[in-house]
């Protein structure tokens, strides 16, 4: 009986580390760094190599759309970054002026993040409205 | 209303507390009538709960304002419908929802169950109503939809306000799928508790028999079945509603219904491991709880906002209480079961590779690290920030690459699992019932491939598909021949005859079908393509035999939004077979842009055309269009898993009266039949 169980386990491990080796690749290749704008000047020179994701507000005016690139400045804390998104998917309806974007891509030596892709959220008219005083709840999207 | 609804709450808070204590109180001292008082507060429960959501659905109605949640989730111009739908449009209401359906399922529970399992039924009811408790208490006491509008003055005083008008739904959520797809994922999600609340009777009362596995079999494929057909919807809506091409992107929101549902999938076979061999026991009860706790921690990420998601907007204060009921749950699980191991030993033990319960086994392993990687995915942001300090993100590749070999493995058991004698099939068998499938299938391969087919994962996976059809289609047909020669009946009503005659395993067939579809569906996705084009009026672009002309721009202003489309004729191979009108609206309440999607579908393929934006002048628009094909088959795919979900909660048909006698007379005979089956059968 105990050698007919050992084949189970044999063969469960086998799986699991064939799958486990295929998870591991796909994290290496789709891994990125979560930040906010100041975090990312935090981490000096190690910004420049990574993957990243980088968190911020756009700041209002500065959308210019250049053909099928989009150029805009986001900002966390005081601190602002130029980013230029030249992704292929859609820009996403949430994404204006006020929008906390997520942009994903790599910073380069000019200052210039390069983002491929890019989440915007927006419930700023409450986010605003709510400093203003207005309505005690926010909302809470789906 | 606003009181009555909160009244209505509070009192479902009261009765739930009574009916726990009632039914405890009850087996303590082995008193039927406290007992029965228990059970019939629990439909109470499910009436002062249904009063509840009933004056908020009015206060929607009437856009009764000086009420918060309304105020903040409608506006005077919604559609009634939506103003319905709203409900559900945030947290409050959300969970108001999940408390209603969660008193729902108990009272259909309790009545059904009334005079059967006596013993285990008040535990049952005292579970449902710890859970119902949890979410009456959330609903109360932390994110009540009855708090009122209020105004906070900078020097501290608060004062009740109305506003004129409320602020609107957000229109991504204006639309009808979205009306109905979180309903069906709280059904499923809320659905996991009736099982949860058996397998923890059972522990309790030591009857951990077949009763309870026989009595969840039904509540667990409905809780599993309102839960696959939601998170389709979810992708459905997804895909027209959000214009990004696509209907699956792991978010996180997305993951947090996939892990119950793929959880409750490995429950619903192995639990047929336990029925038949009496194995896994201790297994199948991990099960169960993991569905639920899954299911109530889908909910959390949903709502808590922990990671970020296009769902999840707001952080909110949620995630704490969530946290602790899930540990409690865990935690008295755990306990229990430690406690009763030895009322759990296995009857059998496995013995061969190429056996059913192997299937199974392998089934449910691979189902388990689908889930690992998709909650340690979706979880690695928070995870890898309190180990390194660093928040580090996965992305879609992650997921891919473990979850499209996995589920082409799953398809692969699929199609051999149901068809494996129970121990250890014979080298006979095996060629008896997969020669032909698999010929078929590789031959199929081998044209596809010089077809130009040549993503490994896309051509494992339509290969798969056409193995397993073809074993489902050669089930029906041996089964649907024999009883034609059998009865005299012709073969389609045999084939209707047979299904209704044995549902749970033909039912079975028919989801499986489903997945077939789903995955032909999918594989389609390996082949997606798209351009991004600047176009003006007259311009035409190409895609794959497809050519686009742009007729005219436009713009629009209704009070609701305005909105700027684009009118292009559509082409194949030269012949004109549908005009798309993709638009990009502005709502101006709650000063949103939304991407009004055309899609253009066949069977075949589907032409998906997005209105990126229009240059300042108006005379240029950015269009987007993707081809993606074989689409449809994914929303075909859900309907089959529907009607065979369906199918197999049907009871099976029994002989017609006048043919019993003919029956009896054939016992002798159908024992024989019965092996045949219960071989085959799940």
């Amino acid at each position: 009986m105990k050698s007919k169980q050992l084949k189970f386990v044999l063969g469960s491990a086998l799986i699991v580390l064939a799958l486990s080796y295929l998870g591991f690749s796909g994290f290496k290749e789709s891994m990125s760094y979560y930040q906010t704008v100041p975090e990312m000047y935090a981490s000096g020179d190690a910004a420049y190599g990574r993957h990243l994701r980088v968190q911020g507000d756009v700041l209002p005016g500065t959308i210019v759309r250049e053909g099928k690139n989009v150029n805009f400045v986001i900002g966390h804390e005081n601190q602002t970054l130029k980013v230029q998104y030249v992704g292929t998917e859609p820009i996403p309806d949430t994404f204006r002026d006020y929008a906390q974007a997520v942009v994903e891509g790599t910073y380069g030596r000019d200052g210039i993040f390069t983002a491929s892709k890019m989440q915007a959220k927006c419930a700023s008219k409450y986010e605003k409205e709510t400093a203003a005083g207005v309505t005690t709840t926010k909302n809470e999207g789906q | 209303m606003a009181q009555l609804g909160q009244f209505a709450l509070a009192l479902a808070f009261i009765i739930t507390i009574y009916s726990i204590i009632a039914s405890l109180v009850g087996i303590r001292f082995r008193n039927d009538k406290l007992i029965a008082s228990g059970r019939n507060a629990a439909v109470g429960t499910f009436g002062a709960i249904t009063v509840s959501i009933a004056s908020l659905a009015y206060l929607f109605l009437h856009d009764d304002f000086s009420v918060a949640y309304v105020a903040s989730h409608s506006n005077r111009d919604l559609l009634r419908y939506f103003k319905v739908s709203s409900i559900w449009g945030g947290m409050e209401g959300s969970l108001l929802l999940w408390g209603w359906l969660l008193t729902v399922y108990a009272a259909l529970v309790v009545i059904q169950n009334r005079k059967k399992h006596t013993s285990m039924m008040p535990y049952v009811t005292a579970v449902l109503m710890c859970t119902s408790l949890f979410f009456t208490a959330m609903n109360l006491f932390v994110v009540n939809p009855f708090k009122l509008s209020a105004v906070a003055f900078p020097n501290g005083v608060v004062n009740l306000f109305t506003p004129r008008d409320g602020q609107g739904l957000n229109p991504l959520l204006q639309d009808y799928w979205m009306a109905i797809h979180p309903p069906n994922i709280y059904l499923g999600f809320v659905g996991f508790t009736v099982p949860f609340a058996f397998a923890m009777a059972a522990l309790f009362t030591k009857q951990l028999g077949d009763t309870w596995i026989r009595t969840v079999r039904r509540w667990t494929m409905v809780a599993w079945g309102f839960l696959g057909i939601g998170i389709i919807m979810g992708g459905n809506w997804a895909y027209h509603e959000l214009g990004w091409g696509g209907f699956w992107a792991w978010d996180p929101v997305e993951n947090a219904s996939l892990m119950p549902w793929l959880i409750g999938t490995a429950y619903l076979h192995s639990v047929m491991v336990q029925e038949k061999k009496g194995m896994l026991k201790v297994w199948n009860i991990v099960l169960v709880v993991g569905a639920f706790v899954m299911s109530v921690y889908g909910t959390f990420l949903t709502r808590s906002g922990i990671v970020n998601s296009v769902h999840a907007f707001a952080q909110s204060n949620i995630g704490g209480y969530f946290l602790a009921f899930i540990t409690l749950v865990l935690s008295v699980a755990g306990y229990l079961l430690y406690d009763r191991w030895s009322y759990l030993k296995a009857d059998n033990q496995m013995e061969s590779f190429v056996s059913r319960e192997s299937s199974f086994l392998f089934n449910n392993l691979i189902l388990h690290v689908a889930c690992f990687a998709v909650f340690s995915g979706t979880m690695f942001p928070v995870l890898s920030e309190w180990v390194t300090n660093e928040k580090i993100t996965v992305g879609a590749t992650f997921f891919n690459n473990v979850n499209v070999p996995i589920a082409i493995f799953l398809m692969f058991l699929t199609g051999v699992g149901p068809l494996l004698a129970w121990r250890k099939a014979s080298t006979n068998s095996l060629k008896r019932n997969f020669l032909i499938p698999a010929g078929i299938a590789l031959s199929c391969g081998v044209i596809m491939f010089f077809a130009g087919i040549r993503h490994f994962y896309a051509w494992m996976a339509l290969v798969m598909s056409i193995f397993v059809a073809m074993t489902i289609v050669r089930e029906f047909y041996k089964g649907a021949r024999a009883r034609a020669t059998g009865t005299g009946e012709n073969f389609a009503q045999a084939v209707v005859n047979l299904t209704l005659r044995n549902t749970r395993r033909y039912g079975g067939y028919i989801v499986h079908f489903a997945f077939v579809l789903l995955f032909v569906g999918w594989s389609g996705q390996a082949f997606t393509t798209d351009t991004q084009q600047e176009v003006g009026i007259g311009d035409t672009f190409n895609l794959r035999g497809y050519t686009m002309r742009v007729e005219s721009l436009s713009s629009a202003d209704t009070p609701n939004y305005s909105a700027q489309r684009a009118t292009v004729s559509l082409y194949d191979k030269g012949v004109h077979v549908a005009n798309m009108f993709p638009e990009r609206r502005f709502y101006k309440n709650v000063e949103q842009p939304t991407t009004e999607v055309a899609i253009y579908s066949t069977l075949k393929e589907d032409l998906y055309l997005v209105f990126g934006g229009a240059s300042t002048d108006g005379s240029k628009a950015v269009l987007q269009l993707f081809y993606n094909p074989l689409t449809m088959w994914v929303w075909i795919g859900a309907w089959v898993l529907g009607i065979g979900t369906l199918i197999a909660l049907l009871p099976n048909k029994k002989s017609p009266p006048s043919r019993r006698a003919t029956a009896k007379a054939r016992v002798g005979e159908s024992k024989d039949a019965g092996k045949e089956i219960e071989h085959a059968s799940s």
